[in-house]
């Protein structure tokens, strides 16, 4: 069952429609509820190997709806020390539960001043009346 | 350039229900309702209603309309009676494939053909242009609404008797004349029902009452390439030839019609190339264009809803097409395993 629209306040958020949850050096990624209805029923996540390295604004892996692939864009850099395994088992976690469940990443933050530039909850909602 | 996209009678219908509507072939038309696992699986279990009114429908009338049919079709209407439907190709001298479509024999010397969308125009051109003395070519298109009933209870639903398929007889639902052709594009049982462009939305709300839910073009994708029919543009098209493609079965190579003497040599010396069913086997989507180490090629590439995998049809060298055989898939530059099946990739059970 797909999750009803939201947006949590204590994200941070990119405006490709990536989140990240700062948790003092780490961060956990994601995708927002916009993206994860715009593809439909996600059935892949083709997940960055841990160890790697994220670079922020590039692409880390993809993920794919019956009809779409899209880019998975990072918020912020940083070396990925886990990737959600229940999300690579079963794709469709992330529609059902994107902030929660669904996460897709953690990484360690390489430069923590790269939040800074990130949107606040107001300023992502911006991004969305925009589309 | 902004191009004005046709919409069907049934268009309002679909935004009132939530669909998202999407251009396709030079129309609006609705991708999905609920999502596409859910349809698709809707009618393998129960019934689904497409609007596939944007197919084009073409007639062809007259004492020689049989013998011009022959001339251009590649499958033998000699073999079907008034009542009756073939599966059948309009090919190019080349012996590729105008189109694919469905010849419906109306009466001794009358026919409707129900083509793709995307080629109705140069369908009719090309039929136009050959047409001879004493047959008559009409698009008769925006005359008709067309909506497909799908699935193992979409006949029980509809109130219709059980009938052969390929077979067509004229119906009353809810007192609208429809024309139900035992005919679809989802390898389940069902029909399609053509009727005039005024009773579509009628029809279609007769439908859904009768418990059959709506389903868009991306489960219609799905369903079909489950069942390894051939998408025009995509898995066929005017540069491939019915042979490789696996359809020289629907070739009466024994009569003369358009590029037979292609097919005939191409199936003498045997293709060099065959469009075969595979399945995954690591977790990866196929899609249409991606390389197959070998020379190979994706023509359609979807996940299977109903096997949880990602599935396709695609083009490889002869040596390669036995099922079972390997097969390496360029997924963005990234290699992928899969293997050859042999079709359909998907079969309803008993």
């Amino acid at each position: 069952m797909a999750a009803a629209e939201s947006y949590p306040d204590d994200l941070k958020y990119h405006e490709e429609h990536d989140w990240a949850r700062i948790e003092g050096d780490e961060a956990v990624l994601g995708i927002t509820w916009f993206a994860a209805d715009a593809l439909g029923e996600l059935v892949h996540y083709e997940a960055p190997a841990q160890g790697t390295t994220v670079t922020k604004d590039s692409s880390y892996g993809e993920v794919e709806s019956v009809k779409a692939v899209s880019d998975l864009i990072a918020p912020l850099s940083g070396e990925v020390i886990e990737v959600n395994q229940k999300v690579v088992d079963a794709p469709e976690t992330i529609n059902e539960d994107p902030y929660g469940e669904g996460w897709l990443v953690r990484i360690r933050l390489a430069d923590a001043s790269e939040v800074d530039s990130l949107l606040d909850l107001a300023a992502y909602k911006l991004v969305l009346a925009d589309q | 350039m902004a191009q004005t996209l046709q919409r069907t009678p049934l268009h309002d219908r679909h935004v009132a229900l939530g669909a998202r509507m999407v251009p396709f072939a030079g129309w609006e038309m609705p991708v999905q309702y609920e999502g596409v696992i859910q349809e698709h699986r809707a009618v393998r279990t129960d019934a689904g209603a497409f609007d596939v009114s944007h197919m084009g429908e073409i007639e062809v009338e007259g004492p020689q309309a049989h013998a011009f049919l022959q001339s251009v079709l590649s499958n033998d209407l000699d073999r079907i009676a008034p009542g009756e439907a073939q599966y059948t190709l309009l090919t190019n001298e080349r012996g590729g494939m105008v189109d694919d479509l469905i010849a419906y024999r109306l009466g001794e010397f009358r026919y409707l053909l129900v083509v793709n969308a995307s080629n109705k125009d140069a369908d009719f051109r090309w039929l136009k242009e050959r047409e001879v003395r004493g047959s008559e070519v009409t698009d008769v298109s925006a005359d008709h609404g067309l909506i497909a009933v799908q699935g193992p209870r979409a006949i029980a639903r509809l109130g219709l008797e059980p009938a052969t398929p390929f077979t067509f007889s004229e119906e009353k639902i809810d007192g609208l004349e429809v024309m139900v052709n035992r005919t679809g594009y989802t390898g389940e049982d069902g029909c399609e029902l053509l009727c005039m462009t005024d009773d579509a939305v009628a029809l279609w709300d007769a439908v859904l009452e009768r418990g059959a839910v709506p389903i868009g073009l991306g489960a219609r994708d799905t369903l079909r390439l489950e069942v390894c029919y051939p998408l025009h543009g995509n898995d066929i098209g005017p540069d491939t030839d019915a042979i490789s493609a696996g359809l020289g079965w629907v070739c009466a190579l024994g009569k003369e019609f358009t590029g037979v003497e292609v097919l005939r040599r191409v199936k003498e010396e045997g293709p060099k190339r065959k469009l075969v069913a595979f399945v995954m086997d690591e977790a990866a989507i196929p899609r249409h264009g991606m390389p197959i180490e070998g020379g190979g090629e994706v023509t359609s590439g979807s996940h299977s809803p109903m096997l949880d995998i990602g599935i396709g049809m695609g083009y490889v060298p002869t040596a390669q097409a036995a099922p079972d055989t390997k097969l390496t898939i360029d997924v963005r530059g990234k290699p992928r395993a899969g293997h050859v099946v042999k079709k359909p990739i998907y079969k309803r059970e008993g």
